[in-house]
């Protein structure tokens, strides 16, 4: 099946627009991705016609208010190709979950001198949550370090286990250089639990959790073309039989007296409250949109993409892209000599082109790269050979201001 | 009427049609602004709530306001520079009635300063009219 990118931009009415009076050409998705009609429209028809709270009433819209949200826990699963529908717990994104797996798993199970190992590819959602343990219980952390094209071979996370490495948390794809972890090589060579952060991956490639060997998966709405505020993560099923929960409050509980409290199974012992209903309706749709597209078919047009732009970037000498292992993403960071990764986005900004400028919430591989900061082009399934060529041509604008 | 210095660079501002002539001209006046001793870049000159790194510090002297300043970014030094132009010579006590907004809007940079931006000029100016007042 063929992928008709002009289609798929047919159906993200924010690509219309135009920014300083020039056509929006929008590659700051790593940072969030904009929605299509189908998701914006979902959400229109959830508050005007489908609304209530969940799991609550007896009457017909919060009948057809949970039908309509737990059915993406089913979507979800088949998203990601999960064993058990009841492994998928929703989340309002990758921050929470991890912080989920942090409190509510690790904290209960690891002792002080226990230690996790962490790679340097880490967004900071994947690496605070640890910094909690090291700082309230004495867990030590550990640290593994992306080789020089910024890949991070299997073998080099297995070399780092020691005898008191109790967890290994590690991204699927850095949100920085782009590079794709090979976590079942990693589930290969070990038994320890496996928290992985699927945020970026499972938006430009397809994620098979009956093969990958993960533990925990989170992933984030925003991202895949879902709302702000819409996620899950998959716990497998012998993990969460030893999560505690995390939030306590409304819907995780099953009976709440004076001097007890018993909680509710799976999954939601691990949604307190009024969850973010609509939000995650939205993701659904989301989801079976991407879907209907075909995950191998994004994945070939990014990598497409990825191709022409790594060949295009490198013919310019004067530019340092931060990363360029063999398996990564359509995701560059960029430095130029005499210009700040700041300048360099407010001149393309001008140009209509939006990308991130900054740390990328990857403060220690920055640190590790010695950038202190880049400019960020991350494509989505909606971006073209065109805007590429508009990003050589605005980066070779910002060469001739700044050089 | 501003500062004479800002008058002058005001001045130029008109002639400059596009945004590329007059990004070019704030890149020009970053780079013709003296640098700051690296001495001095330390956390107490240090203005959060840049994307980049932004350093001011003030030099005051009989009454009348000066700082100096230095980012890592060239588009902010030159920002630094037209900030410089606005308030250096002023009266410590006149720094506070200085419309900021509406003088860089006369240079068609205004849209560095709505709420959010992460350049910073908004905190480089609440940096500045702090200094002032305590100097005052």
């Amino acid at each position: 099946m063929s992928f008709d990118v002009d289609a798929v931009r047919a159906d993200f009415p924010i690509l219309a627009r135009q920014v300083h009076g020039r056509p929006l050409i929008y590659l700051d998705n790593g940072a969030s991705a904009q929605k299509p009609r189908c998701v914006i429209e979902a959400i229109t028809r959830a508050y005007e016609g489908e609304y209530a709270n969940v799991h609550r009433g007896l009457h017909y819209l919060s009948n057809l208010a949970t039908e309509n949200y737990e059915r993406v826990r089913a979507i979800i699963a088949r998203f990601l190709n999960a064993p058990h529908e009841d492994e998928v717990i929703f989340t309002s994104g990758s921050t929470e979950a991890l912080n989920m797996v942090s409190y509510g798993w690790a904290a209960p199970n690891l002792q002080p001198g226990d230690e996790i190992l962490l790679s340097v590819l880490e967004h900071h959602a994947n690496i605070v949550p640890w910094h909690f343990l090291r700082e309230r219980q004495g867990v030590v952390l550990n640290w593994v370090e992306p080789e020089p094209d910024g890949s991070l071979p299997p073998e080099k996370v297995l070399a780092a286990i020691t005898p008191r490495t109790r967890m290994i948390a590690v991204t699927h794809m850095s949100n920085v250089t782009g590079t794709v972890v090979d976590i079942a090589g990693i589930r290969a060579g070990t038994d320890l639990p496996l928290v992985v952060d699927g945020s970026q991956a499972a938006v430009h490639m397809p994620v098979d959790l009956s093969k990958l060997g993960a533990d925990f998966y989170c992933i984030t709405g925003h991202k895949l073309y879902g709302p702000s505020g819409s996620g899950a993560i998959w716990v497998r099923r012998e993990r969460q039989a030893e999560m505690r929960p995390f939030l306590g409050g409304g819907d995780m509980i099953r009976t709440v007296a004076r001097d007890a409290v018993t909680y509710n199974d799976g999954p939601l012992r691990f949604e307190a409250g009024t969850p973010g209903i609509v939000n995650q309706i939205g993701l659904g749709v989301a989801l079976e949109y991407l879907m209907d597209l075909g995950m191998e078919n994004i994945a070939a047009h990014e990598r497409a993409l990825r191709d022409y732009a790594r060949d295009r970037l490198r013919s310019l000498n004067w530019l340092q892209v931060q990363g360029d292992a063999a398996d990564k993403g359509a995701i560059f960071s960029m430095t130029m000599e005499g210009a700040h990764a700041h300048d360099i986005s407010t001149i393309l900004d001008k140009k209509g082109i939006a990308v991130r400028a900054g740390t990328h919430c990857a403060m220690p591989l920055m640190a590790h790269l010695g950038v202190p900061a880049s400019a960020r082009a991350s494509f989505a399934m909606y971006n073209t050979q065109a805007e590429v060529d508009a990003l050589i041509e605005g980066l070779t604008f910002c060469r001739e201001l700044f050089a | 009427m501003a500062t004479p210095a800002f008058e002058d660079i005001a001045a130029t501002f008109d002639f400059l049609d596009d945004w590329e002539d007059r990004y070019r001209h704030v890149i020009e006046l970053g780079r013709a602004m003296p640098p700051m001793d690296p001495a001095f870049q330390v956390p107490a000159t240090k203005v959060d709530g840049c994307a980049s790194q932004v350093w001011i510090m003030p030099r005051i002297e009989n009454g009348r306001f000066d700082f100096q300043g230095d980012s890592d970014a060239l588009i902010v030094r030159g920002l630094i520079a037209v900030l410089h132009a606005l308030y250096s010579g002023l009266p410590v006590e006149q720094v506070a009635e200085v419309d900021a907004q509406a003088q860089l809007a006369r240079l068609g940079l205004d849209e560095h300063l709505s709420a959010q931006r992460s350049n910073g000029v908004r905190a480089m100016i609440a940096r500045i009219r702090q200094l002032a007042a305590d100097a005052g």
